[in-house]
């Protein structure tokens, strides 16, 4: 990069991030989205509102989550230091719930009595589905009718949370699938409906919203690997499926030029295959599900089957801050096949005594490659964006046994 | 005078609502297409509205993602509805021909191009689904230089404000959106919906067409007493799961309701008709 970036200046009033971003949604939903941003321009800047928040993410979700020195695989990779941001240690094991409380806590504020969500591994459904049981809000959740199949635990903790989980049986049945049927109930209940999204993609202002949201992580992140070591890492890595942890982790270390950041998409077979979920590696720009950003896409403009090992990276889509990123050239942005996730898997399971979700281990997999060609003087966090409890059953059955 | 206009200006020189049905094209399949706009014509269409088969039609209910779903699996392409549009205006140079679908199939092929293409083949409005004013400076100005007209949705949830803004930027037509809903929903209601046309009427000279939960020849007449045009896509569209290996059967139920429209609209409108002095 040539000059400064005005970080704080994006996304303009419109919700661009240059080329990316804006609100490309039927006329229906341009009054709620008028009505979501100014809500979230006031209570974002309330102080009230703020010390509520804060509370909630110390006393009900576990924050600061640790950051942990992984001293045994950064001693086996031989280079840099490995840090783990443990979201997985949060309530309901992932990221996701720092997003929905904060949702939660404005639909609170709006006064409406009912939650809509879509999810793909199922982790960012319970995270809603677990703060409409605490708040007393009537809780929809879609999901698509092949990652119900996939994510079958997940399922049932959202319908013991209280939640009617939607099979979506349209489409390609993932996560793009459920995303669109929810964008449908939210235009025919607009009136009484808050739809908490999961990632930061879909029209404005929700991909800066849930950004401010996750920044938590990457604010917590800075200041700690600071006291642990009296300067900042050298490199942040995350996985991207439609990258929430991610920009989570780097936007508050974005002015931070020594900092390095490299987001890794799913390559699935592999990108030469065709079958993956890599658009910022592999796609072009296009607009789907409210905004502007790299799409995985045919050569008519019809949105193509993805393909990942784990269902939270199945989207054909990415966050339009990525696509940003990516272009200005602020972050990196590489893939990591299934089967190189699947080792790094075990690798983290076996030598710190974590088991990583598979979006995360798409990270760890990335990182077995980067820290051994660091020195051991610099380090390297990691987003440990969730707990791989939930992928029990895939492992499982890739190895041939039934639980 | 562009052919939107004219057909309007016609329409209601003889007091009637326009009806404006809605396919999409290349749904049950890519040949039937062509002969069910002229089928719709002469069964009483004023203006035709062909769908663009979309992926993620995230503003429509199950019928017509069921009809992309078919028209896709055809392979049906922006570039080939556009050769549809062509070979109607073969034999039909009167009938407007509106374009409705959703923005990234438009941006793949490039703003520019598919302008050019659609004036050749003789599109005359485009309205994208999820293409609001605030976004659309691009390809309203493009299709400017062909002379095609942007359509914009007004929705119930539209404010006042916003109203100003859309009707600032719409051309051809407006379309308003009966209910807060995807295509398809449950049915409308008319009381309602007098009021707010008159207050987008407040603001604007151009025709106001109503689309979205007209199911019946009974809803389009309730809708022409107060509209200048009645937008049918679902009722029709549901008839192809009818007749899922009959197009020829598909084509003559959905003349047969359009007439049935055609009729009911027209006596509604007869009906209200000052009694000659």
């Amino acid at each position: 990069m040539k000059q400064a970036v005005e970080w704080a200046a994006f996304p303009d009033a419109r919700g661009h991030f240059g080329p990316y971003g804006g609100r490309f949604v039927a006329e229906t939903l341009m009054g709620a989205l008028d009505e979501l941003q100014a809500v979230y321009e006031k209570y974002m800047k309330d102080p009230e509102f703020l010390a509520e928040l804060d509370a909630d993410l110390q006393n009900f979700v576990g924050r600061p989550s640790p950051l942990y020195h992984a001293e045994r695989l950064s001693r086996e990779l031989g280079g840099a230091q490995v840090y783990l941001k443990r979201e997985d240690l949060n309530h309901t094991g992932a990221h996701k719930v720092n997003n929905t409380i904060g949702q939660a806590l404005l639909a609170k504020r709006l006064g409406k009595t009912r939650i809509i969500a879509e999810t793909g591994a199922g982790q960012h459904g319970v995270a809603t589905a677990t703060v409409a049981a605490r708040l007393g809000l009537e809780c929809v959740v879609f999901m698509g009718a092949e990652d119900i199949q996939r994510q079958s635990q997940n399922v049932y903790r959202m319908r013991l949370l209280g939640a009617d989980v939607v099979a979506v049986k349209s489409g390609s049945r993932t996560l793009k699938d459920a995303l669109n049927e929810a964008m449908r109930d939210w235009v025919a209940n607009v009136d009484d409906t808050f739809y908490i999204i999961g990632t930061v993609a879909g029209p404005h202002p929700y991909p800066a919203m849930v950004r401010d949201f996750q920044s938590v992580i990457g604010r917590e992140a800075r200041a700690q690997h600071l006291e642990m070591t009296g300067r900042l890492p050298d490199a942040l890595v995350a996985c991207v499926g439609g990258g929430s942890n991610a920009i989570g982790l780097f936007h508050p270390f974005l002015a931070d030029e020594s900092v390095a950041m490299i987001g890794v998409e799913a390559g699935g077979d592999g990108v030469a295959t065709g079958r993956h979920s890599a658009p910022l590696c592999a796609g072009r720009p296009g607009v789907l599900h409210g905004n502007r950003t790299y799409l995985m896409e045919d050569d008519n403009g019809q949105i193509i089957e993805t393909h990942s090992i784990s269902a939270g990276l199945d989207y054909p889509g990415v966050g339009p801050e990525h696509s940003w990123l990516k272009d200005i050239g602020r972050v990196s942005y590489v893939s990591v096949t299934d089967d190189m996730a699947l080792r790094a898997f075990h690798r983290m399971t076996r030598t710190e005594g974590i088991i990583p979700a598979l979006e995360t281990s798409h990270a760890v997999a990335h990182v077995l490659d980067l820290a051994p060609r660091m020195r051991t003087d610099q380090s390297v966090i990691i987003n440990l964006s969730g707990r791989g409890d939930k992928d029990l059953n895939t492992i499982a059955r890739l190895e041939g046994i039934e639980l | 005078m562009s052919r939107i206009a004219k057909r309007f200006a016609e329409t209601r020189a003889s007091g009637r609502a326009a009806l404006i049905p809605y396919v999409t094209a290349g749904d049950p399949a890519p040949g039937v297409t062509v002969a069910l706009m002229h089928d719709l014509v002469a069964a009483g269409a004023d203006l035709l509205e062909l769908g663009v088969p979309f992926s993620d039609p995230m503003a429509d209910g199950p019928v017509i993602q069921l009809a992309c779903e078919r028209a896709l699996a055809h392979g049906t392409s922006l570039r080939d509805v556009l050769a549809m549009v062509a070979a109607f205006r073969e034999r039909d140079r009167e009938t407007p021909v509106i374009l409705m679908g959703y923005l990234n199939p438009v941006e793949r092929m490039g703003a520019e191009t598919f302008a050019e293409a659609a004036g050749a083949a003789g599109v005359d409005g485009v309205l994208v689904v999820d293409l609001p004013p605030e976004e659309s400076d691009e390809l309203t100005g493009v299709l400017a230089r062909v002379a095609i007209d942007p359509i914009f949705l007004v929705a119930p949830t539209t404010s006042s404000r916003r109203l100003e803004h859309v009707t600032a930027a719409a051309r051809g037509f407006i379309y308003y959106v009966s209910l807060k809903g995807v295509t398809g929903s449950q049915a409308l209601d008319p009381a309602e919906l007098g009021a707010r046309l008159s207050s987008i009427r407040a603001l604007t000279e151009l025709p106001l067409g109503v689309g979205f939960g007209i199911r019946d020849a009974q809803t389009a007449a309730q809708v022409a007493r107060v509209a200048d045009a009645v937008v049918v896509g679902s009722a029709i569209v549901r008839l192809v799961e009818q007749f899922p290996e009959a197009p020829d059967q598909f084509r003559a139920a959905a003349s047969a309701l359009v007439r049935e429209m055609r009729t009911a609209m027209d006596d509604a409108r007869m009906a209200e008709a000052p009694a000659p002095v």
